[in-house]
């Protein structure tokens, strides 16, 4: 028999190893990078790293043509045509930097808040929200505002913590998990990695979705529910729960404010207040002492229920009797919500008593020894094993905030929050409830930083960033009585309200990684005609100037007057830095750095040191030494190392110190970014088992939390169930103290503002005809794109080059259409032209579609007549920034009523089949010239042929 | 399946080709061909040429035509390689069978052994070509047992055309020629159609539902292709002709592959022979456009199973 | 060499798929063609990568079905697909040139790229369409089971498994060797029901796949407990005598 060809089974892999960390997404992954001949090679997950722990995504294994990619821009760039032309040319770095120079100057030295800088999906907030501060603006904000801030928010303010990066699972021991409106998320590997364990271990897993795709696919149980009415069933799932008094009463009394007494004064300005001794301390009713005690000591025995009457006369009762009250209404029972949510309420009574089940029949125990903030010792550790998360399904609804609120009110029900089995907090969470930072911005001036961080959290109406008279001080009007809790500010209402100069116009829009007219943005066509509108009297851009970073050319570099190119992921230094958006897992806190791998082959520079040598050239405080010089001439590399927010810490946590020796907090080390270099980019610290479940109460955690300065002091951090901050806001609303809502916005105030999770219909679907638009229409991310990112990817646009709205099976024999039927899509802000594909798995009265596919033809260098751009569409041209007039003719955000989170899955459209014509969605707007600079893409792409031919050569001769 | 034309001109042109060979080379040996110097010069050429010009055109779809002799190598296993083989082996008799003919005048003796050779070997080369075809489980319509009758058929059927031709050019032509045309455009006919009903009432054994083995569960149906745009896959496998259009195709090739070519064939019959030779053209040209047709309909009518994970 | 090897292979390496588990990320296919695009394939060559009408050779396809139709038992399964490295696949002996062999030690299926012609004929024989070839090249390429990967000296040992296997951040793809009855391919096969695709071909895969796991769905409740209907103070009666400490 002849013998097999003898082929070379062990190639030279690589000339070298580079361990950085991915940024195809938000998720951020360890990988390694294997580079030969001076190319990258190969991509794949680094198995030690915490986050993906040897995994890595379709995105991220197509990192090679995302840094090939031919849309990359190549040298900073001066707008030449009108806006909107893409006619720019190039300039050197020098005379960029002046201009932005120039323009940035003018205006800090006379109204700063005219510059208003928002950063899109950025890593570096702590950078560039430092930057705004020494600047003195206001006005910064990143994308989070129209992500989930509501989510964020409604996590920070209930448990300290949330759902959104700051907690996760319990994926080693959950023996229920209950996933919420999730596609993807940012936690892509870690949520795929888990979703194999718990299916393995048999664990059941139940997805709440209106379309069963991706992890609803491969959910035990999948619930279609009706988008917006999550809220609801939550809600009757309480109902449940508290009449079969399947709750842990001994949970909520030790970690929430479940027994903290609450005022009964209607009508009183401090009705719905928690009474308070004459030392702020909350009260709760010792039942054997028959007194009011401070509720935070340990060792009472406190009411849950009853009326009590307090020592200067008034009537309390414990807040969880205001919970029970309001949730074993018949409002709330399953039959009165299941029609409105789709789910049949015998569906709702079986989960109900499944979680019943899991939570206190399966309870599970670790045999490890802990100690409570109290200092009292506990010998094991109690587990409800049933986990919950939730995302965008749950935040980009305007009710968002209080469905994610009632959430955790659930899961804190069953004792489940930072148990073994439960969800866990990722450190540097639990934070106190809320952060104790304020939103800065109230007191602005020429030439002066501003006293604090632009983006904090507000206790009260008091901490509004308002005017004297009451306007907002933010050009996105967050925290004014729009979105008083709007800690992400509003991405999405920047060029709306700087074109329609409401509150005032801005002199620069500066941004940064965000594509604001295509896809990030809402009214997609609105804006782009916003961007390029003029003042009539003076014919100037009546947004005058706009800088804009990016890497690539996308949809928005064409609307800018100047272009700072940057780097790709594998060309700059980059932290991921604890003060920051965190990379931590539940078993302790982690950062990580970016290095370049391969050196840039164009002139661009990294994002982050250009602000940092924008900075120095401004003379902006923290960024100028004494003596004028720039304080950090390395750029961004220089200030990882060297910065320090406070004293000892700074933007790593690793290997601080002179020697290299400290953790969390230490001196400077100038060697640290080659410490991080020598441990494959990320820094890890393991909490010891004592320290890893209960964080909120546990003495251990508590104190490593302030000594790495996560938290200020060690005292419980005691969960709200019961939000003070929310009544506070709806006293004001109901004419109480000296900070009140304007009249148009009272009523809504008042009904959105309420201590325990209310639910109400989404604002678009309340003031819209829904016998006109009886369709809820929806967008899922794609698990193998970013955002728009991806198209320009050789391979990953081959996976997805096109997008259709899916309508269910039911659905399209109703309206008599069938796939690749192509059909009219209305909204009550315009109108597409798409094509059909028709699937069972999915709510009858939802439609959907991948989001961010659609391109605008000519954009990321490919062809005018991709299908990206002839058959591909963005539902985003239906969605609307601003809702319908209200009776008071006002058109106001659509967005969340209480953090300003946009409501992009609000959306109600209707749908007629089209007549028979041209097959090309619509709208269909004018090709986008190639940019200056930029090489035509090549038809063929061989990457990888170069290695092959060399590893023949060197074989050949054998 | 993608019909490419390189590969329809190989099958029909060297089927001809093959046909002619063998029933010239019947002929001539039996004595029922004249051993003439340019009516063998013709009759050969033809039939080489004809086989010799499809194996040609058959590696114009090789990615690697320079590589073309490595398929000489499998014939062990490769119906294919085995054509190939068999193809050149074919030339070797059957040029030898002509140079006899057109150089020394001569059909018989070794020579007329050389000749049976070749026809041995011919029919076994379109066996072989057929079995390319007829042997892949994963083209219902390809792995019939009629396949290759019908590659033998319809190639001695349009060797026989060919030979009437040829004959009445030459003015040697005779009955038994008419005989076997008309009786193999009979056979051929009722192979074609016998063909047809059973590809019609055929049905593939393996199944989306065996295919991706989730039967199981009730239907499956296609939500996502992996790619949005076709790739090589659905290009290659996935040309599936619509069946309105098969139907009016499988009657155009019937009619020019069939009806026309009796209708003249037996109208040659009652004519001058000045008018059956043009009738004995227009039967050729006939056949050719049939035969295109018929081939064309082979590849586009056959449906790989694998078409099934991608909802086709 | 065309020929199937004579006796059967030492080792039988290949995958076991979990189609419960997948959700279809599509990790497996692009880290496949990462990897692959540089190793003894490459390139896997993109032919309209910027322009309309894109395409290119991938090893590992990621389809998305419905199955069950609109009922309560209907599911959503993602299904990856790539080589199967069958027994006795017909793909290997058609291959007129001997270009398609299938290894005697370990029974993975691969092209000699030297060797192809480019006729396509092995792409016709595989029932699976798992065979893809490079328009550009001119040469048929398939999944090699990444066999420059999992013997590759110049690699970790824990890093020598497929590229797919390696990515897959559900751990939906496991790889071993189907001889040995202790490897977790064999037990998962066992334990779960691994099963062959299209087994009427008769190809006899070597890959298996895990079928998904019938769901959880619980029985319909039963009338809920008859719950008191008190209403206003009365229903909290349960809690008021509960003496519970912090
Ligand atoms: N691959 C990839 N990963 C990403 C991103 C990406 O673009 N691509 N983007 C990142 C970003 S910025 C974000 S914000 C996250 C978002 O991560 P996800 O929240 O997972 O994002 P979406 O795809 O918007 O998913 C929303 C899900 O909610 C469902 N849904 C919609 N309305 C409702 C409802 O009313 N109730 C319920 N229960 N479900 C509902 C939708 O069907 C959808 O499945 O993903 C991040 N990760
Ligand atoms: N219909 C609908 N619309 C939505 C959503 C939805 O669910 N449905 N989701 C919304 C949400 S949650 C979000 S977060 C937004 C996301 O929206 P964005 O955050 O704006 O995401 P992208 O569209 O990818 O835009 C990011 C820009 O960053 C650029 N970029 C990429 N890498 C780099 C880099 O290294 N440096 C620089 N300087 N630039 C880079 C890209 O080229 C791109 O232009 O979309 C929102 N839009
Ligand atoms: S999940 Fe995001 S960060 Fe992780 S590998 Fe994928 S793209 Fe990269
Ligand atoms: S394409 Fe190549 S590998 Fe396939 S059968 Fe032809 S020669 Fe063999
Ligand atoms: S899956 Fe296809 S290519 Fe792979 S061995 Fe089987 S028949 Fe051959
Ligand atoms: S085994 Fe290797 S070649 Fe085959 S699909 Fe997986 S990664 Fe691709
Ligand atoms: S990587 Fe894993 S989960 Fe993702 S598609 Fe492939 S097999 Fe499925
Ligand atoms: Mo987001």
């Amino acid at each position: 028999m002849a013998r097999d060809p003898a082929i070379d089974t062990s190639p030279v892999v690589n000339d070298e190893v580079k361990y950085t960390t991915c940024y195809m997404c938000a998720c951020r992954c360890g990988i390694k990078v294997h580079l030969k001949d001076g190319l990258v090679r190969y991509i794949e997950g680094n198995r030690n790293h915490p986050v993906n722990k040897g995994v890595i995504c379709g995105k991220g294994s197509s990192g090679i043509m995302q840094h090939y990619s031919p849309a990359r821009l190549r040298k900073p760039l001066k707008r030449v045509g009108p806006r909107g032309e893409n006619a720019f040319v190039e300039i050197e770095w020098e005379e960029a930097l002046s201009l932005a120079t120039g323009w940035l100057k003018t205006i800090r030295e006379t109204d700063p808040k005219k510059l208003a800088f928002f950063t899109g999906r950025d890593q570096s907030q702590s950078l560039t929200g430092w930057w705004a501060t020494q600047f003195g603006t206001p006005n910064f904000a990143a994308h989070g505002g129209f992500c989930s801030v509501n989510m964020a928010a409604a996590g920070l303010y209930t448990i300290g913590g949330s759902f959104w990066e700051f907690g996760e699972p319990d994926w080693e021991r959950s023996k229920y998990l209950m996933l919420f409106g999730v596609a993807e998320d940012h936690d892509s590997n870690p949520i795929k990695t888990g979703l194999g364990k718990m299916k393995g271990r048999g664990a059941k897993v139940v997805s709440v979705n209106p379309i069963r795709t991706g992890y609803s696919a491969v959910a035990d149980e999948w619930l279609g529910i009706r988008p917006g009415t999550d809220g609801l069933f939550v809600m009757a799932l309480i109902h449940e729960l508290l009449h079969a008094d399947k709750v842990d009463l001994d949970y909520l009394v030790r970690y929430t404010n479940a027994p903290w007494l609450v005022v009964q004064n209607p009508g009183g300005a401090d009705h719905g207040l928690f009474a308070r001794d004459a030392s702020g301390a909350p009260l709760a009713w010792d039942v054997k002492k028959g007194e009011p005690v401070d509720a935070r000591l340990p060792e009472i025995a406190p009411a849950v229920v009853g009326e009590f009457t307090l020592p200067d006369g008034r009537k309390a009762v414990p807040s969880f009797q205001i919970l029970a009250d309001r949730y074993m209404a018949g409002d709330y029972a399953p039959d009165a919500v299941a029609d409105r949510c789709g789910i049949p309420a015998d569906t709702i009574r079986r989960i109900a008593r499944e979680l019943a089940e899991v939570a206190f029949e399966q309870e599970i125990t670790l045999d490890v020894e802990w100690t409570d903030w109290a200092g009292r010792k506990h010998d094991k550790i109690t587990g409800r094993p049933v986990a919950m998360h939730a995302m965008r399904g749950i935040s980009a609804h305007s009710n968002g905030f209080h469905t994610c609120r009632a959430i955790h009110v659930l899961q804190v029900l069953l004792g489940s929050v930072e148990v073994p089995g439960g969800f866990r907090f990722k450190p540097p969470f639990p934070k106190p409830i809320p952060p104790g930072i304020k939103p800065a911005g109230k007191t602005y001036a020429p030439n002066t930083p501003l006293g604090g961080a632009p983006l904090g959290f507000p206790t009260g109406p008091e901490d509004l960033v308002l005017e004297a008279d009451g306007t907002p001080i933010r050009i996105d009007k967050a925290y004014s009585w729009e979105a008083p809790l709007s800690s992400h500010g509003l991405m999405h209402m920047v060029i709306t309200n700087a074109h329609n100069a409401d509150p005032y116009p801005v002199d620069v829009l500066f941004m940064y990684m965000a594509n604001m007219s295509w896809n990030s943005t809402m009214n997609t066509k609105g804006v782009m005609e916003m961007l390029t509108a003029k003042d009539e009297k003076t014919g100037e851009y009546k947004i005058p100037k706009i800088i804009y970073s990016d890497a690539y050319q996308s949809e928005m570099v064409a609307y800018a007057d100047l272009i700072l190119p940057d780097t790709t992921y594998l060309e700059r230094w980059d932290c991921i830095s604890l003060l920051d958006r965190p990379i931590c897992e539940a078993d302790g806190p982690a950062d990580a750095i970016r290095q370049p791998v391969v050196e840039p082959d164009r002139d661009v520079r990294s994002f982050q040191s250009v602000m940092l040598d924008l900075g120095a050239r401004l003379g902006l405080p923290g960024m100028t030494n004494a003596d004028g010089t720039p304080k950090y001439p390395g750029g961004y590399a220089d200030y990882i190392v060297n910065h320090e927010r406070t004293p000892g810490i700074g933007p790593l946590a690793g290997w601080r110190g002179e020697n290299g020796d400290q953790h969390g907090r230490g001196a400077v080390n100038k060697n640290q970014l080659q410490a991080y270099i020598d441990h494959q980019a990320f820094w890890h610290h393991s909490l010891a088992p004592n320290q890893k479940f209960y964080k909120f109460a546990n003495k251990d955690y508590l104190d490593f939390a302030v000594q790495m300065g996560f938290v200020g002091h060690a005292d419980q951090i005691v969960i709200q169930l019961y939000s003070e901050t929310m009544q506070k806001f709806k006293l004001a609303a109901q004419g109480h103290g000296d900070v009140q809502p304007p009249d148009h916005l009272r009523a809504r105030v008042e009904a959105s503002f309420d201590p325990l999770p209310v639910w109400y219909v989404p604002f678009e679907e309340s003031m819209v005809d829904t016998e006109t638009y009886p369709v809820h229409a929806l967008t899922q991310r794609p698990m193998i794109m970013y955002h728009s990112w991806g198209s320009q990817n050789a391979w990953l646009r081959q996976i997805l080059g096109r997008n259709k709205l899916y309508v269910s099976t039911s659905k399209a024999r109703e309206l008599g259409v069938v796939d690749d039927d192509w059909v009219k899509v209305t909204s009550h802000n315009g109108e597409i032209k798409v094509q059909v594909k028709t699937m069972e798995g999915l709510n009858h009265d939802t439609v959907w579609t991948w989001n961010a596919i659609g391109k605008r033809s000519g954009a990321w260098n490919l062809d005018a007549d991709v299908p990206e751009a002839k058959k591909g569409f963005l539902l985003n041209h239906l969605i609307s920034e601003l809702l319908p007039r209200d009776a008071q003719g006002k058109r106001i955000t659509n967005s969340d009523p209480i953090t300003g989170q946009a409501a992009w899955f609000d959306l109600r459209v209707r749908i007629e089949k089209c007549a028979p014509g041209a097959e090309v969605t619509e709208p269909q707007f004018p090709t986008i010239p190639r940019l200056v600079g930029l090489e035509p893409a090549p038809t063929v792409n061989d990457y990888g042929a170069s290695f092959h031919a060399k590893a023949r050569d060197e074989r050949s001769p054998a | 399946m993608h019909p490419a034309y390189s590969v329809i001109f190989f099958t029909t042109a060297s089927g001809a080709g093959y046909g002619l060979l063998i029933l010239a080379a019947i002929f001539a040996v039996s004595g029922l061909m004249p051993a003439a110097t340019w009516l063998g010069f013709v009759t050969t050429g033809l039939a080489l040429g004809l086989i010799a010009g499809g194996l040609l055109s058959s590696t114009f779809h090789l990615g690697h035509p320079e590589r073309a002799w490595r398929a000489l190598t499998q014939w062990r296993s490769s119906w294919l390689s085995r054509e190939g083989v068999l193809a050149v082996l074919t030339f070797v008799p059957a040029g030898l069978f002509a140079i006899g003919w057109v150089f020394l005048g001569t059909t018989t003796g070794l020579l007329g052994w050389m000749a049976a050779l070749a026809a041995v070997l011919a029919l076994a080369t379109v066996i072989s070509a057929s079995m390319i075809y007829a042997s892949l489980i994963t083209i219902r319509q390809w792995n019939n047992g009629i396949v290759p009758v019908a590659y033998v058929v319809l190639g001695l059927m349009s060797g026989a055309l060919l030979l009437e031709a040829v004959t009445r050019l030459f003015g040697v032509h005779a009955r038994h020629f008419d005989v076997v045309a008309l009786a193999l455009l009979a056979a051929g006919w009722v192979v074609k159609l016998a063909y047809w009903h059973s590809v019609d009432n055929g049905r593939s054994k393996t199944t989306l539902a065996s295919a991706t083995g989730l039967g199981r569960f009730g239907s499956v149906r296609l939500l996502e292709q992996p790619h949005t745009e076709e790739n090589f896959l659905m290009q290659e496998m996935g040309y599936v002709v619509a069946r309105k259009h098969a139907q009016r195709l499988r009657a155009i090739a019937q009619l020019t592959l069939f009806v026309v070519p009796l209708a003249a064939t037996i109208a040659a019959l009652f004519v001058a022979s000045g008018l059956a030779m043009v009738l004995a053209l227009v039967a050729v040209a006939s056949l050719a456009v049939g035969l295109l047709t018929e081939r064309w309909l082979v590849f586009a009518a056959a449906k790989h199973h694998c078409n099934g994970y991608y909802g086709r | 060499m065309t020929s199937l090897p004579s006796h059967p292979p030492a080792k039988r390496l290949g995958l076991a798929i979990d189609l419960d588990t997948c959700v279809g990320c599509h990790a497996c296919a692009t880290n496949c063609k990462e990897w692959n695009t540089g190793a003894i394939s490459a390139p896997l060559t993109d032919v309209n990568a910027y322009q309309a009408e894109q395409r290119g050779v991938w090893f590992n396809r990621v389809y998305t079905y419905e199955v069950g139709g609109e009922g309560p038992d209907a599911r959503t399964v993602h299904f990856p697909k790539n080589c199967l490295h069958c027994e006795t696949p017909a793909c290997v002996t058609v291959c007129p040139t001997g270009a398609s062999y299938k290894r005697s030690e370990d029974g993975i299926v691969l092209v000699d790229h030297d060797k192809c012609i480019g006729c396509k004929l092995c792409s016709w024989a595989c029932s699976y369409g798992n065979r893809e070839y490079d328009e550009h090249v001119g040469v048929m390429k398939k999944c090699t089971l990444c066999v420059d990967k999992i013997y590759n000296k110049n690699l970790p040992e824990e890093d020598r498994v497929p590229a797919c296997v390696a990515a897959c951040p559900a751990k939906a793809r496991h790889f071993g060797d189907f001889n040995d009855p202790n490897s977790t391919v064999s037990k998962l096969t066992r334990e779960r029901g691994g099963y062959d695709l299209a087994p009427e071909t008769g190809y006899q895969p070597t890959s298996k796949y895990l079928p998904p796991r019938v769901g959880k769905r619980g029985p319909a409740a039963p009338a809920p407990a008859p719950a008191p209907a008190l209403a206003g103070a009365g229903r909290f009666l349960k809690w008021v005598d509960r003496v519970l400490t912090r």
